[in-house]
């Protein structure tokens, strides 16, 4: 039976039409890196999106849409989220209500729990065409909380990312098996660190293995949505806060990405 | 007057270190098990603790995850297996690899707590501890309840993970766990081909601030190596064959050495007392 503060969460959602959450069991794979390029590229293409940064712990999200150490203001309603400058993504995170945005939240899960609901029910989405959820690596309270709460809703889905190692692919696995115990649709599975190119002999080396994230696709007949290469252009861009895909559109990790995009855009 | 929690060691271990870093994927699980397996290298009788119950790397990585199942104790305690020399424990030797640990903080808590009563250690010189990435329950558990010598902490040379990784560190401070060191790992990547050096994740000192700032010894970075992480997958880590039997090895013993010289300090000073 849900709670009230379950309810009310759910009745802000309705608002938002597709509820797009990424996941990974393993750190470190890039769920961030997708998250914020899935936002922005979406955003781009026309439609109003939100990104909520559930990882409270690690919050990368406001770092990479280069909206580090903005205000969250207070509306009739709620928090103001902060809009980005360029691709307009409305955007949430713990990191924007830190006193500093370098302090440690090292909170139990109750307190997660509740932190959660409030992004969910007391920030101003409005009306979103999408919002992108990042989620921190594992099954715990963070994606216990969010399932709660969303996944009676209609449109809501995952998208799993993982790297090509069988480390990483070994922690995919209990996440996809995690989706499947809650009944939390996946739209697929995304490779990323997918080899180096490297720019001076071309060599391509699996850095990271390869072929895992097309093998759990396989294994959980699940649609394998696509490879990014790493491209060390890309942390230099999350880093300063730069769209990856717009200053670097010719580099294979923004193609990568770009068709991605495109196999996402039809399911939201 | 605040009410201070007592922290508790461990029969028969004489130190205790947590392999951390708040960022996931910059290598902690990696570290662990190399510097563990050159602890016991260098004569120490080592064990190493899985505390990632939701994404136990440790059993793969150690050349453990084809284990069917755990041996007992007459006292009905874990039996830790052993390979290259370290008893280890992780929940992916009991928990079959597709079955996920679903659980809430709390929960998490007490797995972990299992896995570090219910477990007969034996008589360890050193135990590491690899930590599961954020600031989270089994953190504040760990840190609170168990007596650590210290942490080590880990790091990628990006923003992105030097920021997370500060928290973690600021959380050690808070909790009063004696921060030991940091490495900075994946610091380039040599192309195999042409050997020209790739700074995949940054080449800022960010590390290097990040040790001063807390003060706190930067232990060594660690370029990226395919060996390395071909190791991990197939369970045969780089320092398996000692110091001299592969150059990614010998990163891995400088840091050990280090970290050993620190415990080794501070239980002279202990017995001193």
């Amino acid at each position: 039976k849900a709670t009230v503060s379950v309810l009310y969460c759910r009745q802000k959602m309705e608002n938002v039409q597709h509820k797009l959450v990424v996941l990974s069991g393993k750190g470190g794979v890039g769920k961030s890196t997708v998250a914020c390029q899935l936002a922005m590229g979406l955003a781009q293409s026309g439609k109003k999106v939100g990104l909520l940064d559930v990882d409270l712990c690690g919050p990368s999200v406001p770092k990479i849409m280069g909206v580090e150490g903005k205000d969250v203001t207070q509306g009739e309603t709620g928090w103001v989220p902060v809009t980005t400058e360029g691709s307009g993504v409305k955007v949430m995170s713990i990191q924007f209500l830190l006193e500093n945005e370098g302090d440690a939240v090292v909170w139990r899960g109750p307190r997660k729990d509740q932190c959660i609901k409030q992004f969910l029910k007391d920030v101003e989405w409005g009306a979103l065409d999408v919002l992108v959820i990042d989620t921190p690596p594992g099954t715990s309270d963070e994606h216990i909380t969010l399932c709660e709460v969303l996944r009676p809703l209609p449109n809501i889905g995952a998208v799993v990312v993982t790297s090509p190692q069988n480390v990483a692919c070994d922690a995919v696995r209990k996440e996809l098996s995690f989706c499947k115990k809650l009944n939390l649709p996946v739209h697929g599975i995304i490779e990323n660190m997918s080899g180096f190119a490297c720019p001076h002999c071309a060599d391509c080396t699996p850095i990271f293995s390869t072929g895992g994230g097309q093998q759990l696709a396989t294994e959980y007949t699940l649609p394998f949505l696509g490879t990014i290469p790493l491209d060390p252009r890309l942390s230099q861009s999350e880093d300063a806060g730069i769209h990856f895909t717009k200053a670097f559109p010719d580099s294979q990790t923004a193609v990568s990405i770009n068709n991605i995009l495109g196999k996402i855009a039809t399911v939201v | 007057m605040a009410k201070t929690i007592q922290k508790l060691g461990i029969p028969g271990v004489k130190n205790i270190i947590a392999v951390s870093s708040c960022k996931g994927g910059v290598g902690k699980s990696t570290t662990a098990v190399n510097l563990a397996v050159a602890m016991s290298n260098l004569g120490r009788v080592t064990g190493l603790l899985d505390a990632d119950v939701q994404g136990p790397s440790i059993p793969r990585m150690l050349g453990m995850h084809k284990l069917e199942g755990v041996k007992g104790t007459a006292e009905g305690k874990f039996l830790p297996p052993q390979n290259y020399g370290v008893k280890a424990m992780s929940l992916g030797l009991l928990v079959d690899d597709d079955k996920s640990v679903v659980a809430r903080g709390p929960m998490i808590s007490q797995q972990i707590q299992g896995l570090i009563t219910q477990v007969d250690w034996g008589e360890l010189d050193v135990l590491c501890i690899d930590m599961p990435p954020g600031t989270h329950d089994v953190h504040l558990t760990i840190a609170q309840h168990l007596s650590l010598d210290g942490a080590v902490v880990v790091t990628t040379p990006q923003e992105i993970a030097a920021m997370d990784t500060r928290r973690g560190m600021q959380m050690f401070r808070e909790v009063k766990v004696p921060l030991l060191g940091l490495i900075e790992n994946m610091s380039y990547f040599l192309c195999p081909n042409c050997t020209e050096k790739h700074y995949l994740f940054g080449k800022a000192n960010l590390a290097e601030e990040a040790a001063k700032k807390f003060q706190i010894p930067l232990l060594g970075a660690i370029p990226f190596e395919l060996s390395t992480r071909e190791g991990g997958d197939l369970g045969a880590p780089v320092t398996h064959l000692g110091e001299n039997g592969h150059v990614m090895a010998k990163p891995y013993f400088s840091i050990a050495k280090e970290i050993l010289q620190i415990l080794d300090e501070k239980d002279k000073k202990k017995d001193g007392q």
